[in-house]
């Protein structure tokens, strides 16, 4: 008993394709649900730029033809789903030639880098504030100063992103202002280079980090002050284990549970991007794409983000599902029972 | 009626030991002044109803009163040794090798994420550091063993075990180190008839063997009644009455001893609840004079306006009742 059994793998592997295709035809069939459809608005947009476009009504036939709107709905959809397979997302609809993939993909290395780093430093620091004011060992001053530390999560991230560029680009001059790196350095591997990328992204992060950190601690600390009462906590303080060993061992290993589970979904949000935080400091990233792409009716562009937070979540909640056994051996267990 | 000899050595020694639960609108008072002493190789039961302060005397032995619980007053002598005045270190270094504790015999006395092994490891390793990991092993195995589990349990997780094969981990932990002393806050609650007769055997099969003293907590009576040498009956954070199991349950001498006894469901007669549950004053504010004065059938001006003191009526045997007293003298 315990660990992984076959049956298991194979519920969760069940389960992530499962996901994926549902998302992706939810993601499908939202537009063709809206009114209207993205040819004749893209065609009414160029009309509107230029006063006129001739033989508007032969462009849009054609365009219709061309990505093959004409045909039955589940004809589109098996076609949707082929091309899905392929991680062909077609053209994006705003930019023609570009394909949707063209788009997303310069951005993607943006966001998950800096959310990336961002979900692990408010995790990490956001779960360790969390821990040790729900720890009753902790020393009253430090129980006293944690709490301070969470005063940034009642301002919405964005604002204080705004509060930062104004303090500390605009008035201090300490950090950039926008932009993904320094225009007078060379993309590629070279020290110059990353050395920007890391000073550009220190504002984008901090702002992330000190406004979502706080919803990790209070998680943490609710969790932890549970596990205090615990008979096995008291037990383990009883046989004369030092407070470290108690703590991590006993404490935070099974509190920390609950907030797994949640890291592994927080996950998709690595390619939806922070757009608040992106626009605000005209960050490069996936966040930034999505709103040029909302703003220029690009549907493609959206699905394909879309289908790749899908695909991210649902790969990320699978190999936490694989992991959760060997972190949690009740879970194999009670599914055995069902 | 033939008294033990009483020239056995002391192991554990609780002088007038106080715990007071501060709290916004008062401090409540959970033991008061409790006097007791354990004898090398006995048995002691700690008796009363719930919230009477049996597990706060059993946490503050243990140093684990939970704020905003605080002894504010009393020592603890355990094997020579005074565990109020130790420092946090010297009492880590104390804790299981001098005094152990099997807890409730509920679901939760064992980490859910770590094994069998890795739980009794961690008791072992903390005090004695430089053991080899073959011999780690033997030991647990032994253990596991002397309590009559399979050896399998060593690679199991708490979740495989059954209720009784839980406590029973619990005991073979407890008894580790082979402390002096064990404290057992109801081993047995929680477990079903047949399952706490096994479990409660093991506890006397290992106090045979290893000769260790337990204080056990609890309020099953007629558990009591079967494996104690002597009992102590709590009532409202005071001992009431401390002495040989026999004398107790056969003439149990204090007015609230003798309700407890008397509650004692049996299959021969249907008889009323004697203790009433809920009538308790307020631990606050405790009254002046004696401290269950409002439930004494037999109370006088006297017990209102005096606190009667434990005193030893028989050798062995003390009680705090002036109306017990003034019997035995008259």
């Amino acid at each position: 008993m315990g660990g992984l059994t076959k049956q298991y793998v194979l519920t969760r592997f069940f389960m992530f394709v499962l996901t994926i295709w549902i998302g992706a035809t939810a993601v499908f069939l939202i537009p063709r649900l809206a009114p209207g459809d993205p040819v004749t608005s893209m065609v009414m947009r160029m009309t509107e730029r230029e006063g006129r476009v001739e033989n508007a009504q032969e462009l849009i036939a054609a365009w219709k033809e061309r990505f093959g709107l004409n045909d039955p709905l589940y004809i589109q959809y098996f076609r949707y789903l082929g091309n899905l397979v392929r991680f062909d997302f077609g053209y994006s609809l705003a930019n023609f030639p570009t394909t949707a993939w063209e788009m997303v993909r310069p951005a993607l290395p943006w966001s998950v880098r800096l959310l990336a780093v961002a979900l692990i430093f408010s995790f990490a620091i956001g779960n360790t504030v969390g821990a040790l004011m729900g720890w009753r060992k902790t020393p009253s001053w430090l129980q006293n100063i944690l709490p301070l530390s969470l005063t940034f999560t009642s301002i919405p991230y964005f604002m204080f992103g705004i509060l930062l560029l104004y303090f500390i680009a605009f008035q201090l001059h300490l950090l950039p202002a926008s932009g993904g790196y320094s225009r007078d350095v060379t993309p590629g591997w070279n020290l110059p280079y990353i050395r920007s990328v890391i000073t550009y992204s220190i504002l984008p992060l901090v702002s992330i980090v000190l406004t979502s950190m706080g919803g990790w601690a209070l998680g943490m600390r609710g969790l932890m002050v549970g596990v205090n009462n615990e008979d096995y906590f008291l037990l383990a303080q009883a046989k004369g284990l030092s407070p470290a060993r108690v703590f991590f061992r006993y404490g935070v290993r099974n509190a920390i549970l609950p907030s797994l589970t949640a890291l592994a979904l927080g996950m998709g949000g690595l390619i939806s991007g922070s757009m608040l935080v992106e626009y605000i400091f005209a960050y490069p990233g996936t966040g930034y794409t999505l709103y040029r792409a909302i703003i220029t009716q690009d549907y493609t562009v959206m699905q394909t983000i879309c289908n790749l937070m899908i695909l991210i979540t649902a790969t990320s909640v699978f190999l936490l599902d694989l992991l959760y056994p060997l972190i949690d051996p009740r879970i194999t267990f009670r599914r055995s029972q069902m | 009626m033939i008294h033990r000899i009483n020239e056995t050595p002391k192991i554990l020694e609780v002088k007038d030991l106080s715990v007071h639960y501060f709290t916004s609108r008062g401090a409540v008072i959970a033991a008061n002044s409790v006097n007791f002493y354990l004898r090398q190789g006995e048995i002691m039961g700690l008796v009363g109803e719930s919230g009477c302060g049996k597990t706060t005397v059993a946490m503050a032995i243990l140093q684990m009163v939970q704020s905003p619980g605080k002894i504010t007053h009393g020592e603890i002598w355990v094997d020579g040794e005074e565990l109020n005045s130790l420092s946090e270190r010297e009492l880590r270094q104390l804790r299981w090798r001098k005094l152990a504790l099997v807890p409730q015999g509920a679901m939760n006395s064992l980490n859910p994420v770590l094994k069998i092994k890795e739980q009794m490891g961690d008791a072992i390793l903390a005090h004695e550091r430089q053991l080899g990991r073959a011999t780690l092993k033997q030991r647990i195995l032994q253990l596991l063993d002397d309590v009559g589990l399979p050896a399998r349990v060593y690679e199991m997780f708490p979740h495989e075990l059954s209720g009784g094969m839980k406590q029973r981990v619990c005991i073979a932990m407890a008894i580790a180190l082979n402390p002096p002393v064990i404290i057992a806050d109801e081993p047995t609650s929680a477990l079903d008839v047949v399952v706490q007769r096994v479990v409660a055997q093991t506890l006397l099969d290992v106090k045979k063997r290893l000769g260790v003293s337990m204080l056990m907590i609890g309020h099953d009576m007629g558990l009591q009644a079967q494996m104690v040498d002597r009992v102590a009956v709590m009532y409202a954070g005071n001992l009431v009455e401390v002495g040989p199991v026999e004398a107790i349950f056969e003439e149990p001498l204090h007015p609230y001893t003798q309700l407890l006894i008397e509650s004692i469901p049996s299959i021969d007669e249907r008889k009323p609840l004697k203790v009433t549950e809920g009538l308790t004053h307020d631990l606050r504010n405790p009254p002046p004079g004696c401290i269950f004065q409002f439930r004494c059938p037999y109370v006088t001006d006297e017990c209102r306006a005096g606190r009667p003191p434990l005193e030893e009526i028989a050798p062995d045997h003390f009680v705090a009742c002036f109306k017990v007293k003034s019997a035995r003298l008259a």
